[in-house]
Formats: structure tokens, sequence, C-alpha cells
């Protein structure tokens, strides 16, 4: 069973290595993502509009700001869950 | 059977530790708009401190730290702040969470956006680092099975031993 176990995590260790080589190197600015109209509104927008220099902040905070409220709740959400799942009460 | 951390190195590096994982807990929530970091990761290493802590010197010190209670208060707290920042943006006419339409800085929507930001990110950081307590607190042993260490033993009882 380890040794099944130690063989699946190889082997996806070894699929991530290799779809790795495919990644564009760092900094890169002739990928098509990056040429996107979407990538080249934010990275012209973000300072002007949001004040923040962070532009992971930036989307995270101000133009995804409903989803990151979403996951807050999500987080929430789980602990409540687990409060109400394994807590000990004082009986 | 859970045993509290004897040694008294380990007891007093993390005595003197955990205030200054808690001060970089707080920079790393501040410096979200400026850097790499934010809420999430914040919230989490201030958690972290908070755990570690109570996994030294056992649940029931770690739970006076942090009370159960206040714990369930803080979760829901920073929840309230982010709604709460998004429907003052309402209340002053915009969207939801659109947060130029606040009139702190009179002249700058840019500027008022980024400080709004940075409670948003305060909440967020709350709400996960109670969360976080919240979860080692439930999935410890109980306190009734560890053993009871007194807080500082005298420095002539470790030469004995």
């Amino acid at each position: 069973m380890k040794t099944l176990a130690l063989f699946v995590v190889l082997l996806a260790g070894a699929m991530l290595v290799y779809a790795g080589q495919d990644l564009p190197p760092f900094g890169d600015s002739t990928t098509d993502m990056y040429q996107n109209r979407v990538t080249q509104r934010y990275i012209a927008g973000t300072e002007v509009e949001s004040g923040v220099p962070n532009m992971v902040t930036a989307l995270l905070a101000n133009y995804r700001g409903y989803d990151t409220l979403g996951e807050t709740t999500v987080i929430f959400t789980a602990g409540v869950a687990v409060m109400l799942l394994l807590r000990r009460r004082e009986t | 059977m859970s045993r509290i951390q004897e040694s008294v190195i380990v007891r007093t590096i993390v005595r003197i530790m955990v205030p200054f994982i808690e001060l970089f807990a707080l920079y790393v929530i501040m410096h979200g708009s400026g850097g790499p970091g934010g809420g999430f990761q914040g919230g989490v290493i201030f958690g972290a401190a908070i755990i570690l802590y109570a996994m030294i010197y056992g649940i029931a010190k770690g739970k006076e730290r942090m009370p159960v209670t206040l714990d369930k208060i803080l979760a829901s707290t920073g929840l309230t702040i982010y709604a709460g920042t998004g429907l003052l943006c309402l209340f002053f006419g915009g969207k939801f969470l659109q947060y130029g339409v606040v009139p702190l800085l009179p002249d700058d929507p840019a500027e008022v956006s980024a400080l709004l930001i940075d409670a948003v990110e305060i909440g967020i950081g709350i709400t996960v680092s109670a969360v976080m307590i919240s979860l080692f607190f439930d999935v410890s042993p109980p306190e009734s099975e560890e053993e009871e260490l007194p807080a500082e033993l005298p420095i002539s009882t470790y030469r004995e031993a």
C-alpha cells in the first residue's frame, strides 16, 4: 500500500514537472495571456482606479471584491461547520 | 494523551517568539496593498502564533489567551467589517463594494479606495485568524487529559532534575 502511494505521488510530481516545461519564462511579454486586452486593461487601470500598487490585491479586493466576500464567507462557514460537528459540549 | 512541552528552552523561545509572529502577521495584513501579503496570509500567520502558544503551553492556557467566546465573536466580526464596507458604498450611492464613492477624502476616489481595501483586508484577516484558531481548538484533545505544569518553574527545579 505504501509503495502504491509513493508511486502515485511520484507520478503526480513527474506530471507536474513535465507540465511545467510548457510554462512561458518569467516576465515574458509575448505570451497570449499578457497581450490579451483584459490583462492590458487591468495593468493600465489598477494604479489609477484602485489606488494600490499591488495588482493582486487590487484584483482581489476591488475588481473581484464580491468574489472575495464569498471566499471569506466560505472560510467562516467551514469554521462554523467544524464547530458544530467536532466541538465538545460540556454536559 | 497530550503532553505539555516541558523543555525550558522551547517554552522560553516560544514566549519570546509569539509577539514577533503576531507583529509580523499585522505587517503582512497592512502591507497587503503595497506588496506581497494580504488578509488571508496575515490571518493565517496570526492564527499560527496562537496555535504555537497553545501547542507548547497547553490547550487550557491557549484558551485563556484566546477565549472560545471571543473567537466566535471575532470570526463573525471580520465578515461584518467586509460586508459593512460594501454596504457603506451602497449607502453613499455607489454599487456594492464600489469604494470610490465614499466621501472620506473628497478629491481622490483612488485614495479612498486604497483605504477601504485596507479595511477589507483587516476584516478578512480577523475572520481567517479566528477560524484557524477555532479549528485548532476543535480538533485538539480535551483539556482534562493534559498534564498540568506550573507556568513558571523556579530555575532551581530544573538544576535538580
